[in-house]
Order: C-alpha cells, then sequence, then structure tokens
C-alpha cells in the first residue's frame, strides 16, 4: 500500500482527547501532499485507548484512521511509541510520514526514522514540487535562511512540520474507517519510566490576555539594563515580557517568558526590543495584531514577522521612545 | 562516571550570512565559530557531574580543522581528552550519517552516559543525539534541564511544552540531550587554558570511521526566505524614528 501517514498527538485530560493543535496542520500538510502526489491520506493515533480521537479523526476526509492501541502506551515512552510505529509503518508501508514537530515527536521521530535508515526532515516550513517528489523546506540558522531539502532512494520518507506553517482550516470533513492496530509490546521494551507532569509553580502574571507587550530579548546584553524597556512599559501601560535567554539567566521570571517553553501571547502590540525571533519565540508571539521590531540587525528573523521596524541601537531607540510615547500620551 | 559530549561548531550567532558560489552552504571564510550552545550547556553538565560523582569528561567533536580551537576550549574547560572526528565534507552527510560517524567513534569507549545540545544553532535538526542512542542501543532523553545520577541510573528532568516538566528515570549507559541556559557555563581558567595544550585530543580520519553510506536527505539550496510580511522600516536618527513610531502607536494602531 502507498500513501501519506499523518501521525498525531493528543494526551486525554478530563477524559477528553486533547489534541495538539498542530496535529492539525500536519495532517493539513500530509493532504496538501497526498493530493499532489495521488496518494491516499492515512492517519493514526496511538495511546492506551484511541477510540475517542480515533474517531474524531474518522469525521475528517481521510481514507483510513488507524487506531494504535496498547496499554503500555497509556503513558509516553520514546520505546514505547517507536516500537509501535515502526511495526504500523512496516504493515501499511507509506510512501511518507508526517508529524507535527512536537516536543514528544522531537523525542520519538528521529529514533523511529533511523529504524528505516532514513533521516527525518525536522520542522518543515513548507513544500513545493518540481517532479513527482515534493521539495521541502526548512529554516537554517535560527531561521536567518531556508533550506531545500530533498528525499531519494526506496523507503517511507518522514517530516515533521513546524507549528504555525501549514494551514489546518484546509481539511475537509468527510468519514472513513477506524482500523484498531494491536502492536506487538512488551514491558521489557521500555526502558525508561516516566513520572507525572508538573508545572513549577502557578502562573501569577497572566500576559496571554495583555493588551499591550514590550518585550526585551539578549540585545539587552545585561540585566543592570532592563530599567530602559521597564521604562518604556510603564511609559505604554504595557506588560513586561522576555524571551527565552533573558529568564534562563534569572533576569526576569519564568512566568513573563513568550515562546514555546512559555507563554503564547496575541496583544493588540507587542514591542520585540533586542529580540533576533528565533522560532522558538516566534511560535509564541505571532497571534499579535501589530509587531514592532527594535533590533540592530536588519537581517534578525523579528522582521520577518514585525510591521513595523526600527533597525538601530536599542539603547538610543527605546529610551527615545519612551520619551515620544510620553509625550504622546500628555498632548 | 565516564560522560562522552559531544559538541559542533557553528557559525558565530549574529553572523553575517554569504551564500557560497554553490548556493548549497554558506561561504565559511568571512565567519567566525563558536560551540554551539545547547553544546557548551551539554559540557557544562558533564562537568557538573564530574564534580560530584568523580570519572572522565571526553569532549566527542566532528568537523573540518577548523573546529580544533573549539575542542581547546572544551579542554580548557575541564573536558580531560577530546576524539576529533576530521571530515571536510560533512553537509553532503544527513543526520543519520553524521549519527554513524559519531557512534562508531565511541564504540570502544564504553561511557556511561552521553550528552549533547538538543539542537545545533545552524542546521536545527534537533536529532542527532536521539539518533545516536538508536545506533548505540540505549535509552535517552530530550530537552533535559537537570541529571540526577545514582546507582547505575539518572533521572532527569524533562521540559514539556507550555511550561510543564516531567522526570524521567532510565538505567545507563544512556544518552540525554540538554536544553540551553540550564545553569551557568564556566569560563576557562589561565591555568585551564594551559593544562589543555598537553591533553590528549584523537584524530579520526571519517572516511576510515565509517562507510560512507548513500544520504536518503540532501540538502539542496540554501536562500534568504521570501518576506511574507511587508515591514514599515522607520527610518531616521533614534529620536525621529522614536517619535514616528509613537506618531504610529497613536494615530495608526491606536493604543496610546
Amino acid at each position: 500500500m502507498k500513501g501519506v501517514l499523518a501521525v498525531l498527538e493528543y494526551r486525554v485530560h478530563d477524559g477528553r482527547p486533547d489534541w495538539n493543535r498542530i496535529s492539525w496542520e500536519a495532517l493539513a500538510a500530509g493532504r496538501e501532499l497526498a493530493t499532489h502526489i495521488g496518494e491516499p491520506l492515512l492517519a493514526a493515533v496511538a495511546g492506551g485507548s484511541p477510540a475517542v480521537p480515533a474517531a474524531e479523526l474518522a469525521e475528517k476526509k481521510l481514507a483510513r484512521v488507524y487506531a494504535v492501541e496498547h496499554e503500555l502506551l497509556r503513558s509516553y515512552t520514546a520505546d514505547g511509541v517507536t516500537v509501535a510505529l515502526e511495526q504500523l509503518v512496516h504493515s501499511i508501508q507509506p510512501s511518507y510520514v508526517v508529524f507535527p514537530h512536537t516536543y514528544q515527536v522531537r523525542d520519538f521521530a528521529p529514533k523511529l526514522a533511523a529504524r528505516f535508515e532514513q533521516t527525518l526532515i525536522a520542522d518543515v516550513v513548507g513544500m513545493h514540487f518540481d517532479g513527482p517528489r515534493p521539495v521541502f523546506v526548512r529554516q537554517l540558522l535560527q531561521g536567518k535562511l531556508n533550506a531545500d531539502y530533498r528525499h531519494s532512494g526506496e523507503g517511507a520518507c518522514f517530516f515533521s512540520t513546524q507549528a504555525g506553517a501549514f494551514r489546518p482550516e484546509t481539511i475537509a470533513e468527510g468519514s472513513c474507517e477506524v482500523e484498531v492496530f494491536r502492536p506487538q509490546l512488551h514491558a521489557s521494551e521500555i526502558r525508561s519510566e516516566p513520572g507525572e507532569r508538573f508545572r513549577l509553580a502557578e502562573q501569577t502574571v497572566d500576559l496571554s490576555s495583555a493588551p499591550l507587550i514590550v518585550s526585551v530579548g539578549r540585545g539587552i546584553k545585561e540585566k543592570d539594563n532592563l530599567p530602559i524597556v521597564e521604562e518604556l512599559a510603564a511609559a505604554m501601560g504595557a506588560e513586561l515580557a522576555a524571551s527565552r535567554p533573558i529568564c534562563d539567566n534569572g533576569w526576569l521570571p519564568m512566568e513573563r517568558q513568550v515562546g514555546s517553553s512559555g507563554q503564547s501571547v496575541s496583544p493588540k502590540v507587542y514591542i520585540a526590543v533586542g529580540i533576533s525571533g528565533a522560532i522558538q519565540h516566534l511560535v509564541g508571539m505571532k497571534g499579535s495584531k501589530s509587531v514592532v521590531a527594535i533590533n540592530k540587525d536588519e537581517n534578525a528573523p523579528i522582521f520577518e514577522v514585525a510591521d513595523y521596524g526600527i533597525v538601530g541601537d536599542l539603547f538610543e531607540v527605546v529610551p527615545a521612545l519612551t520619551a515620544a510615547v510620553r509625550k504622546a500620551r500628555g498632548a | 562516571m565516564k560522560i562522552i559530549v559531544a559538541v559542533k561548531q557553528v557559525p558565530v550567532r549574529d553572523s553575517l550570512i554569504q551564500i557560497d558560489s554553490t548556493g548549497k552552504w554558506l561561504q565559511e571564510q568571512d565567519l567566525s565559530f563558536e560551540i554551539n550552545e545547547p553544546d557548551a550547556y551539554a559540557l557544562e553538565a558533564a562537568l557538573l557531574l564530574k564534580e560530584k560523582h568523580g570519572g572522565e569528561v571526553v569532549v566527542l567533536c566532528a568537523g573540518p580543522d577548523r573546529a580544533g580551537p573549539a575542542i581547546r576550549e572544551t579542554l580548557a574547560k575541564g573536558a580531560d581528552r577530546a576524539i576529533h572526528i576530521q571530515s571536510d565534507d560533512l553537509v553532503s552527510l544527513d543526520t543519520l550519517g553524521v549519527a554513524r560517524l559519531l557512534s562508531a567513534a565511541i564504540a570502544g569507549e564504553k561511557a556511561d552516559l552521553i550528552l549533547t545540545g538538543l539542537q545545533s544553532d545552524d542546521l536545527g535538526q534537533g536529532q542527532t543525539g536521539v539518533v545516536m542512542a538508536e545506533l548505540l542501543g540505549i535509552p535517552h532523553a530530550t530537552i533535559v534541564m537537570e541529571i540526577e545520577a545514582r546507582d547505575g541510573a539518572i533521572r532527569v528532568k524533562r521540559e514539556l511544552e507550555d511550561g510543564w516538566f516531567q522526570w524521567v528515570e532510565m538505567p545507563l549507559p544512556a544518552l540525554v540531550t540538554i536544553q540551553s541556559g540550564i545553569s551557568k557555563l564556566r569560563y576557562a581558567t589561565l591555568m585551564g587554558i594551559k593544562k589543555a595544550k598537553t591533553k590528549e585530543v584523537r584524530r579520526l580520519d571519517a572516511k576510515q570511521l565509517a562507510a560512507p553510506a548513500g544520504a536518503a536527505v540532501s540538502l539542496n539550496r540554501v536562500y534568504l526566505p521570501h518576506k511574507k510580511k511587508e515591514t514599515r522600516i522607520i527610518g531616521g536618527t533614534p529620536a525621529e524614528a522614536a517619535a514616528k513610531l509613537a506618531d504610529v502607536l497613536k494615530f495608526e494602531v491606536r493604543v496610546l
């Protein structure tokens, strides 16, 4: 059998499947690819009891849904999921296997691909076609460059899609059959023992509802320089946020971090000060209505998502902006 | 505890990037290189574990001659010795090919723990460590913030999405990929730099290490991204640009 197999991710939350939203984007990428190569689109979910998420998937326009079911898949382990999906891929023999580029996929998909002597094409942002096989576009150097990748040879091609890169609304409704796939899996094959998921502390700062955010990155250089952005935030009546390195250094509390490991925000205005715009940060603020970037490097990826930009030294621009904002508000 | 740390040398952050004449890679002669940041944190984690439990830290690096100074830097910071897989042609390999080289080079080392950064700042595939673990037949954990070692096993704190974490236990030997920023990086001391000159760097030729297999995945072209969004760049002196931006915020975006 040929086809494009989309392996999707969910967690059980209060007895209901809680989908990782990039799952739908990976499915959309699978749809685009399947249409181009004229092969069926298949989807799979793996878990302890995947019947409910599989039934939800069966309401999409797919050729078939696989519910990969085993008691040992109830808690995620790279060993368990790899063994189970290895058997599924062997059984289906798809041409392509697509995953959402989640932290969990990053943990097991490279291992799964290696079992087929393949390399995962990770974090794909787009595809284009100039022949029978797609060209996969990835970002290099934290988004400064794009690169075209191709897969060749026999065997399945494995790839994962970046958050926000494919539009989930392209998936049509439909109805298809669910096939329960029970892998051969033994407790001795699972070498790691996962504990419960936990959060360090309840978040007391809710950036997700803030209308105005001033966010600071590595460009600020030292903790002692933070007052200049704090003053801008105060002048604007904005919440102060930061990119990961600032919080890692302990210069601002973790709860002010925006990005894939922090909060996702969607303010009216997001002012990015000295933030280069690594994808881990961009995924957390791409939903902002207007983005202003202040950065000395005109090629910084933050300008890819900025509506307004000032290319310059933040130590000169930010105090000037604070003064201008105070004046504009006073007027 | 014997710990191997796999490090990669990458272009310095904020480098000005030029594409080379083949259109397939960067013009390297104009670039400065540094240790990939997450790998620097992996080295730091290894040195902290050695301070606590004793043992040896061995640095593993694949790259051309220019990687030499990066390897010396790891030795100056406290690694005991290094293995340098020499290759001018790593770009033509896919991740599986690179992981095969790295795994072959340490097959005889019998390490208890292998550490590496969660991803490289240049290619960013984030999978070399995971694939090495698969090739070596050992368990792994990714995006790790803390490691506790005891009696032939480790307990690691994994970062998950949206501020969630999880502790995972696994037996040694194991491979762990390290998140950036988990501790403060040490500087090399003057004494460390002196000592590094006498430490062993074993050089292996990539061609003799593993048979070059045909890469299933190839990089065909690099190029500047096509801008999807029109950015209005506000020019002038800092004061002029700031005043214009304040006007935009007040009259166009209407938030002041």
